[in-house]
């Protein structure tokens, strides 16, 4: 049993660090600031446009289609270095979510029109699933595609879109049949947002921002060539996807970063004089979070080097999801408790500093947006049936 | 990159799994529970035939020279079983003080009698006031010629009634808690003015309060240099608390393996309980924290083993996070057990109780879960002004 790394894996790992402190500075990390504001589509694909100069935006990617052929271990470095520069991931939807897909079941024409698009970040993409009456119950979904000739025509209401408003295609389960069995009818649709019909309408968020979007469709003609592999069959391919997503779901190296944060910031935060960090029952709640999470970096190590020996990953890959988005937000709650009243007080426009505590805005927009994180991807609780029927076999 | 056991280590864990599938079933392990020593004779000297009593040792001393990860194999099988065996106390504790003290004498004296089955060991360092802090020692050894002279009392010695041999840790100077100051005797416990008084613990293995009353031993009878015991304690711990952990993952898999089982064949309301939603989501937690277990024991086994790059205030910490996950896991685990397994699982003649006392006498092992928590957070939060 070792965590000893190779010669050419710290020599690797050297390149990525390299990278990643001359190509990402401190002034990219401000245009981030911006959070989901305006600015953060021309700022991550500012960054998204490096990575793919560099051949390093798809590592998960076949190296036909312009992935970088990287071990699990280096795919694994790569990982943990981005995490630690504080370097947000990639959006997921095109290059993690449905490029996949195409690869895997899309015709050649379809692989030659979307994937160089994806990889250059030329198009976004969005993820059309979740329906007003279709959350974690995703086989009950009602948009319809009605085969009519050279089209499909798609009616019906999509929500939670993250990211829609930036949006040039999106990516939808439709229903193309009424099956005895909900998930036979379904279909994998690519449809350019650009078409007729389509209508996005914001959804502000408990953090006050926007980033979620309904999505609605009324006649909306989408050429049958945008169809993945066989029709009815896209519950199949869709869930094959989210097979792909499941490692990548703990966020370990980003939530080492952000508990690093939390404890320097519980270093200059005062109470009665003395800095929090030494507070015995603010340090059990450090604590209580750091040792999950150093619990955690072993788990996600296991199933790379399950996957790395060549193996399937392993009943503890189940639990990242669970655990991963729990640490996230215990982080999230604990920087808030930190920020105490401060992180209240909503920003004002002003010459001067009027609240001090600079992080506790953004603790507190945060900790809103983060309740997300339980709730998408497949709740925690849907988490916890899959688990109990997969790996407890009840 | 590695997680496995080695396919040596897998040989020895598939061995000590198949005794105790096949020869410490419940019922055999009640009998050695209420049998006057406690624990089977005739088990230890298949141990040693077996060459289990001998993994850690150096071969110089007719040792395996295993690594912890050696003995986390062999103790993850024992928790299978719940093993009441004396092996921590001997071969780990007694065994691995005698190992790093450097005394050749003493090592070849004792070491090989050890890996023979012939010597069964103690520490003695706990006293009535001292509770989790190793280095609160009343009892002294006074300097007399060639000798000591060890006046106290020792609490909780595990082992204590069965042992030959003794460990004993007195205070030579300093005050009651000065980390310099304690030594290690070797005491031989058919010594005069050694007295024991024994008694079972909540999990069936036996310990004894031993006093001490003028016990006159050589000077040669020091493990390491006088005043200086503690340096020699501190690299025994590790390895002792890392194989407690590996018992209690054994345990804890067990457990809810039991447990998912149990609500499959148990009907209420006409169906089986494992169809409850409410049940399925609580076994999930109980799985989660078991692997989460898993995971914090690999990175102390990673963090101690012979290959390690890490600190050793990173090493402190991963054991500190070890022993408190390991306390909240083994809680967690053992409640729910009992209380899935209603009213079942409050009886004695089920294994679950049994397991769960095993589970709660791990956790209190050099320091329960929030002792191990405090020292992690004085290791890791200091105010950077």
């Amino acid at each position: 049993m070792d965590v000893i790394f190779s010669q050419e894996d710290l020599a690797f790992r050297d390149e990525v660090r390299a990278f990643f402190s001359a190509e990402f500075d401190a002034s990219m990390a401000q245009e981030w600031q911006g959070g989901r504001g305006v600015d953060y589509k021309s700022a991550i694909v500012k960054w998204q446009k490096k990575l793919h100069a560099k051949g390093w935006i798809a590592p998960g990617w076949p190296t036909q289609y312009g992935g970088t052929g990287w071990s699990v271990t280096q795919k694994f470095i790569f990982e943990t270095e981005r995490g630690a520069a504080g370097i947000p991931d990639v959006v997921p939807f095109g290059l993690k979510m449905v490029a996949p897909v195409i690869y895997t079941f899309g015709n050649e024409q379809q692989k030659a029109k979307f994937l160089p698009r994806i990889l250059s970040s030329e198009d976004w993409w969005c993820q059309g699933y979740s329906e007003p009456g279709a959350g974690s119950d995703l086989a009950a979904l009602n948009t319809t595609a009605d085969y009519a000739g050279e089209n499909y025509i798609v009616n019906g209401r999509k929500i939670w879109t993250t990211l829609a408003q930036y949006a040039d295609w999106i990516f939808c389960l439709v229903r193309t049949s009424k099956e005895v069995r909900r998930q036979q009818g379904i279909s994998f649709l690519l449809i350019d947002m650009k078409t007729q019909g389509i209508t996005v309408k914001p959804i502000v968020t408990i953090d006050g921002k926007h980033s979620l979007n309904e999505v609605l469709f009324e006649d909306v003609e989408v050429p049958v060539e945008n169809l993945i592999g066989e029709q009815d069959k896209g519950w199949t391919y869709a869930k094959a996807l989210l097979a792909h997503e499941r490692t990548g779901m703990a966020d370990v190296a980003d939530s080492k970063r952000s508990f690093a944060a939390l404890k320097a910031r519980a270093s200059d935060e005062v109470n009665g004089g003395v800095a929090m960090i030494e507070d015995p029952v603010f340090q059990m709640r450090l604590s209580d979070i750091e040792m999950e999470l150093m619990a955690l970096e072993y788990t996600e190590l296991r199933v790379y080097a399950s996957m790395a020996a060549g193996g399937m990953p392993g009943p503890e890959s189940s639990l990242l999801k669970i655990k991963g988005t729990e640490i996230v937000q215990a982080i999230q709650e604990l920087q808030l408790q930190l920020a105490a009243y401060y992180g209240s007080a909503l920003p004002v426009a002003s010459e001067h500093d009027v609240l001090g505590h600079e992080y506790a805005a953004e603790a507190r927009s945060s900790y809103m947006y983060g309740r997300a994180a339980t709730i998408y991807g497949g709740s925690n609780e849907v988490q916890r049936n899959v688990i109990a029927k997969m790996v407890l076999g009840v | 990159m590695n997680f496995e056991y080695s396919e040596e280590q897998t040989m020895i864990k598939d061995s000590v799994e198949r005794f105790v599938r096949e020869e410490y079933g419940f019922d055999v392990r009640r009998q050695i529970i209420e049998s006057d020593d406690g624990y089977s004779r005739e088990y230890w000297a298949k141990f040693a035939e077996l060459g289990w009593l001998s993994i850690p040792f150096s071969e110089q001393y007719g040792g395996y020279g295993g690594s912890v990860d050696d003995v986390a194999a062999i103790m993850e099988a024992f928790g299978k079983g719940n093993v009441v065996e004396p092996f921590v106390p001997t071969v780990l504790m007694f065994g691995g003080l005698l190992a790093h003290s450097g005394n050749e004498a003493l090592m070849s004296a004792y070491i090989p009698r050890i890996i023979a089955g012939e010597c069964l060991g103690a520490f003695a360092y706990l006293e009535r006031q001292s509770r989790f802090e190793m280095t609160d020692i009343a009892t002294t050894a006074r300097d007399d010629k060639d000798m000591l002279i060890i006046n106290g009392e020792k609490t909780v010695v595990l082992n204590g009634t069965s042992a030959d041999a003794l460990v004993v840790a007195v205070r030579t100077s300093g005050e009651q808690f000065d980390r310099r100051g304690i030594s290690l005797v070797l005491v031989d416990a058919d010594t005069p003015g050694v007295e024991v008084t024994g008694y079972a613990m909540m999990d069936g293995q036996r310990a004894a309060n031993i006093k001490f009353v003028d016990v006159a031993v050589a000077k040669d009878c020091l493990l390491g240099a006088l005043d200086e015991g503690m340096d020699i304690v501190d690299k025994m711990v590790p390895e002792a608390l890392l194989a407690f952990c590996a018992q209690a993952q054994g345990i804890m898999e067990t457990l809810n393996e039991t447990t998912v089982k149990y609500t499959k064949t148990r009907n209420q309301f006409g169906v089986p309980i494992s169809s409850f939603q409410v049940l399925q989501h609580r076994m999930v937690d109980n799985f989660m924290a078991a692997e989460q277990a898993r995971s914090m024991l690999y990175r102390g086994l990673c963090a101690y083993g012979s290959g390690s790059v890490e600190t050793e205030c990173e090493r402190s910490r991963s054991l500190h996070a070890l022993k408190a996950i390991v306390a909240k896991s083994s809680k967690l685990i053992g409640e729910e057990a009992i209380q899935i397994h209603g009213g079942m699982g409050m009886t004695d003649e089920l294994d679950v109780g049994h397991f769960v006392k095993r589970l709660m006498t791990i956790n209190t092992m050099f320091g329960d879960g929030d002792y191990h928590q405090k020292a992690f957070n004085r290791l890791s939060y200091q105010s950077a002004s």
